[in-house]
Formats: structure tokens, sequence, C-alpha cells
């Protein structure tokens, strides 16, 4: 990664050394050097520091869901008369009958291989069923992720540059409403209004799952694109608040600035003006808010996912909870963590990059 | 701040009539500023709104028992038939006991803004204490205690929640200290943050050179300057957490014994009312957590945009 972003700093040292007539001359070669190495010493403690929150993200999966009330493998059982015989060998399989901190160690470093053991109530591997629903909830909330980052910067942009006009009251107004939506409602009022049909509106789209199965080919493609309607509606009404929210008040924050009147003095247009000159300053903040949501993409859906019948992750989550399914939960809270400590990270090593100012 | 101001020295007192004490000097200046802060407040017309919505809300929860009667809740004597539509008697319909569904909103919100308010207190206290002394110590105490709180801050909160109520069993209680303890960094950070930017000024120093102590500099001149950050941050809190503890209820990981919106609407699912197409069960719960959840959220930044006008919070 680190050998990735080399030449891409080199480039945003050599654009600022145009830029700045006090970065040119011939001791410009000293100081990039040297701001090289701070920047990837910079990257090693961030990089460091991940992965101290993901060892610490494990030590937390392991000891808080032992705390779950109940005994796992009378769970497992389902209630069928079993000799306490069985629940022992059954306890001796999946190794609950060692000392804690034996488990514990042996967890880690199955772990460490990508091994969190086998799901007590499906009987695979933990990595096999999460990589299963992976595909599914990345497709869900990615398709979901993006539109609403795209229109949280389009609205966003938008309502700061007409600041106080009716327009921007509303949008706000709007998105702040739905920001306050709970999402599971939202899903299940749409599900109501437009699956099961109230009064004239006829059920137009299918009420959970992927697929409605049989279909191949486009007529496949076009059947779970007809699935994902709903939930991607809800996901993106009630997220796109925060992206509009953080673009607006830091173009706001922009919009005062004397380089914005040097450029309308110049005679550029007004378009231009927030295209070329206040939205690509502007977009730092939301920059870090976008890295910060690609973290959450995989976890982000546990309700809508749960209302919508998808067969993702979020789902499994509360289907392994309420089991309690100890190694599956484990392992999807391990995944969620990992992701938003991976993009946190990402954000961190690239903000540098995108604004010189942070980080030296 | 209630206590009158009794320690005044006697012999001060009575030359110093003209002159007001130091005590009554600073309760003066605080109703100043209070003064000015509604008249700042007062411009913003969302926030106004949120205010007034929250007054209404607290009321009928408040009086609750006076409204519907208090047996709405109880599922043996219910008054109508199970899952009526809306009518004269039963003007939101009842629910699968036959308990009217009106008075179970009423109820709700008890638990609503119990929970919201517990468990944003709770969180900006945690987020206030290791904030300051974060800013205040610095050294390996700092970077740990900023170390934690990262942590915290890139656990996914819901999921963590989530975990922590199935964790602890369901009561009123443990839904409060599963909010609470899952929401505090990002309090944390603004109050770090503030704290240094107070401590770096010379009152600080002269305090110091006076030979007041850690406690004391904390408490008697960073306190005071963070807390408005602090009652901005909680407003927003309250919000977020309302939304959460429904979120909670919903997935059946709420208080058994207690009505709240998120469990009536996990009660409509439960019942059938989402492919009976039964909406005016569904509806007006998550009607009521939106319209709470909006109000603190309009208060809170009417708050945010008075204390820092920078912000461009429109009116």
């Amino acid at each position: 990664m680190t050998a990735d972003s080399n030449p891409a700093l080199l480039d945003t040292e050599g654009a600022a050394a145009t830029d700045d007539p006090a970065f040119a001359g011939p001791s410009a070669r000293g100081p990039r050097a040297r701001d090289t190495r701070a920047y990837l010493l910079y990257v090693a403690g961030k990089l460091g520091g991940a992965a101290v929150s993901l060892f610490a993200v494990l030590v937390t999966s392991f000891f808080l869901f032992r705390l779950i009330p109940g005994d796992p493998v009378k769970q497992m059982t389902g209630g069928k008369r079993v000799s306490a015989e069985q629940l022992d060998a059954m306890r001796k399989e999946f190794g609950l009958d060692q000392p804690v901190m034996t488990q514990f160690f042996d967890y880690c470093g199955k772990a460490l291989t990508g091994d969190f053991g086998t799901s007590y109530q499906f009987h695979t591997p933990v990595m096999d069923k999460i990589t299963d629903a992976l595909p599914a909830t990345l497709l869900l909330t990615g398709t979901a992720f993006v539109l609403y980052t795209l229109i949280g910067i389009w609205l966003g942009t938008r309502t700061a540059w007409r600041n106080g006009q009716l327009g921007d009251r509303v949008h706000t107004g709007l998105a702040l409403t739905l920001y306050s939506v709970p999402s599971f409602w939202l899903g299940l009022l749409l599900i109501i209004t437009f699956s099961v049909g109230v009064g004239p509106i006829p059920g137009l789209f299918p009420t959970g799952g992927l697929e409605s199965g049989g279909e191949t080919g486009v007529a496949y493609v076009i059947d779970v694109a007809h699935h994902m309607v709903l939930p991607v509606i809800t996901l993106v009404a009630v997220g796109y608040a925060q992206t509009l929210l953080v673009m607006r008040s830091s173009l706001l924050d922009e919009m005062g600035s004397d380089y914005l009147t040097t450029a309308r003095a110049k005679g550029l247009r007004d378009d231009l003006v927030r295209r070329r000159h206040a939205v690509p300053n502007a977009m730092l903040p939301t920059v870090t808010l976008m890295f910060v949501n690609l973290g959450t993409v995989v976890a982000g859906a546990i309700l809508v996912e749960t209302v919508f019948s998808w067969p993702g992750l979020g789902g499994l989550f509360y289907a392994a909870l309420s089991v309690p399914d100890l190694p599956l939960v484990q392992g999807l809270f391990f995944v969620f963590s990992a992701a938003v400590i991976l993009m946190n990270t990402l954000a961190d090593v690239i903000y540098p990059l995108l604004d010189p100012r942070v980080g030296r | 701040m209630t206590t009158e101001s009794a320690p005044t020295t006697p012999e001060s007192a009575p030359q110093a009539a003209p002159q007001k004490s130091a005590r009554a000097l600073a309760r003066a200046r605080r109703r100043h500023s209070a003064a000015r802060f509604w008249r700042e407040f007062r411009t913003h017309r969302a926030g106004l709104f949120g205010l007034a919505a929250l007054v209404v809300i607290a009321l009928v929860a408040v009086f609750a028992p006076l409204l519907v009667g208090s047996d709405a809740q109880s599922v043996t004597d219910a008054p109508g038939k199970p899952m009526e539509s809306p009518s004269g008697e039963f003007p939101l319909g009842t629910d699968q006991f036959g308990r009217d569904l009106l008075g179970l909103l009423v109820y709700g919100a008890r638990m609503s803004l119990t929970v919201g308010l517990l468990a944003a207190v709770l969180s900006v206290t945690i987020g206030t204490l290791v904030g300051i002394t974060a800013g205040h110590f610095k050294g390996w105490y700092s970077t740990v205690i900023m170390r934690v709180t990262d942590w915290f801050l890139v656990m996914p909160t819901l999921v963590l929640a989530i975990a922590l109520a199935a964790v602890l069993s369901g009561s009123i209680w443990t839904i409060i200290l599963a909010i609470g303890v899952t929401t505090w960094p990002t309090t944390a950070r603004l109050v770090r943050a503030q704290t240094l930017a107070v401590e770096s000024r010379p009152y600080i120093e002269r305090a110091q050179a006076l030979g007041g102590g850690h406690g004391h500099i904390m408490s008697r001149h960073v306190l005071p300057n963070v807390m408005p950050l602090v009652l901005a941050q909680t407003t927003l809190v309250i919000s977020s957490a309302i939304l959460t503890e429904a979120t909670l209820a919903f997935l059946g990981l709420g208080d058994p014994t207690g009505v709240s919106w998120g469990g009536l609407l996990q009660d409509a699912r439960e019942a059938g009312a989402v492919s009976a197409g039964d909406w005016w069960y569904l509806a007006p719960p998550g009607l009521a957590i939106a319209v709470v959840a909006l109000a603190f959220t309009l208060c809170g930044r009417a708050v945010e945009s008075v204390l820092n006008p920078r912000l461009g919070v429109s009116r």
C-alpha cells in the first residue's frame, strides 16, 4: 500500500511546489525527501494503531459474547431430549470443555489464519457462512452507499450555494426529517405501501428476499434489481442526510474565503467558481465521512436486512445472536469492526495526500 | 449556585452595598448571558418548533395516566377486540390483545424520553470526564485514554449496543447502559479539543501560579467553558439515543415489561400487520419516534448555531 501511494505523494508535492514560490528553488529536493520519510513514519504509526485496534476487537469479540446467558450446547439441541453424555460430547466437539484461557489462545491463533470455528446452528465453518452472505450485503449497501454519497454531495453543494433560500430550507428540513426516521420503520411502511399494497396502489415490489428463484441470465439481473428497489430506497433515504449536512457546512465555511472573491474578480462564472474552486476545498470533511460510511457498509444494514429478509451479513448477525451461535457472532463482530478500522486507517493514510496541511 | 452569598466577609458587606459582591456579580452575569442566549435562540424558528414539540410531548408523557387512564397497558382487561381498525372509540385502533393503541402510544413516550435522556446524560458525562482529563493531563495518561477512545470510536456502535443489550438481558437500565457506554467517544473528542483550547489561555497559567490544583482548574475554569458545547452535544445525543432505543426494542432486546415505540413496532410485525396491510398499526409509533428525534435534533442544531454562528444553520 505504501509503495503505491509514494508516486501520488510526489505528485501532490510537485503541484504544491509549482503553486507556492516558497517551495520552489534549488532546495526543493531536500524538504521533499524529508516529507516523504515523515509521511512513511506517519503511515507506519497509523498501521500500528490499526493493528492494536484489531487485536482489541479480537479480545472483545471473544469475552463479550461469553457473557450471553444460556447454554449454547442446550440451545443447539433445540429442546430435544439429550443425555448428559451426549451434551458432554458436544461440548468436547466445540472445545467448550477447555478452560477459558485455553479457548482464548486457541481462538486467537485460529483467527490469525481466518478460522473462526464452526457455527453451532449451521455446522459449517463461520468464514464460509460469512463469505456466502457477503456478496448480498455488498450489493445492497454498496449500491445504497454510492447513491446516498452522490445525492448528499450534490444536494449539499446546491443548498450551501443557495444558503437561506427556500430551496435550501426545504432540502435541509427534509434531510433532517428523514435522518430522524427509524430505517426499519420506513422499510416496513414501504413494504406495506408498495409490496402489500394500500388502497388503489397495487403490490409493485416483492416483500423481501434477493430473488424469486428460477430466473437466469438477464431475467435474473432484472429480478434481483427488482428486489433491491425498496431496501435501497430505505437506506438512501435515511443515509443521505449526513453527507448533505457535512458537505453543506464545510462549503459554507469556504464561502466567505478571499480566494473565491479573487476567482469571481477574475470574471469566472458562478458555476465555475463553485465547481473548480469552492467544492474541491470543501470536499475534505466529506471524504472523511465517506470512508467512515464505507467502513459501515459491511455492518450498516442489520435492520434493513432483517426487515426485508435480505440474505446478507446483517440478517445473519441477528439470527446468530438470538441462538446464541457464539462462533458466528464473534466472527461477524470481528468482520464488522475490522471493516470500520480498515476504512478509517485508509482515510488517515490518504488524507495527507489530499490536504498537505494534515499529518505533518 | 442555589446557595445565597452567605460567605461574603462581614466587614466588606456594608460598604460594598453599591459595589455588588463577587457572587452577585457572577449571578448577574450568568442571568445576562442566559437572556442573551434566549434572545439568539428565539430567532431560530426550527429550534423553537423543536422546543415546542418537546414541551408538548414531555407534558403528555408526564400526564399519561390522566390522559388515557392508568390501565392502558393491561393485557387482561383490554377494552376492545383484537386488531380493530381506527374508529370513534379507538382513534388509532387496537393491538392483538385488544388494547387501545392511542393509550400505548402515550405510555410509549415515557420509555422513549426516559431512556433517551438518561442514556444521553450517561454518555455525555462519561465523554466530558474523559475529554477534560485527557485534555488536562499530558503524557502517557492522555495517550492511553485517547487510544481507548479511538478504539471505541471505530467500533460499530449499533453492533456493540446490540451485543451489549443481548449480553445484559433486557431491562430499561441495561438499555440505558448499552447506549451510554457505546456513544461517549464523540463527546470525549469534542470536549478534549475544547479543553486544549481553553488551557492554552493565559488565565489558566495565572490560576496555576496562584496555586490552583488540577481539580480546581478542571472544575472551576475548564468545565464552565466546555459546558455550552456539552449542552448542545447532549441534545444531539438524546436524539440518536432515542433512535437506538427504538432499534433495540424492535429487535426484541428492549424492556419486556414496559411499552415502548420500538416495542410496539415489533409487536405489530409479529402480529402480521405488515402482510395484512394494517398501516394504522405501524404508522403512529414510527412517526412518534421520528418527531421526538427530529425535535431534539432541531433544538441541538439551534443551540449549536447560537454558540457558534459560523456553522450557518438556517433559521
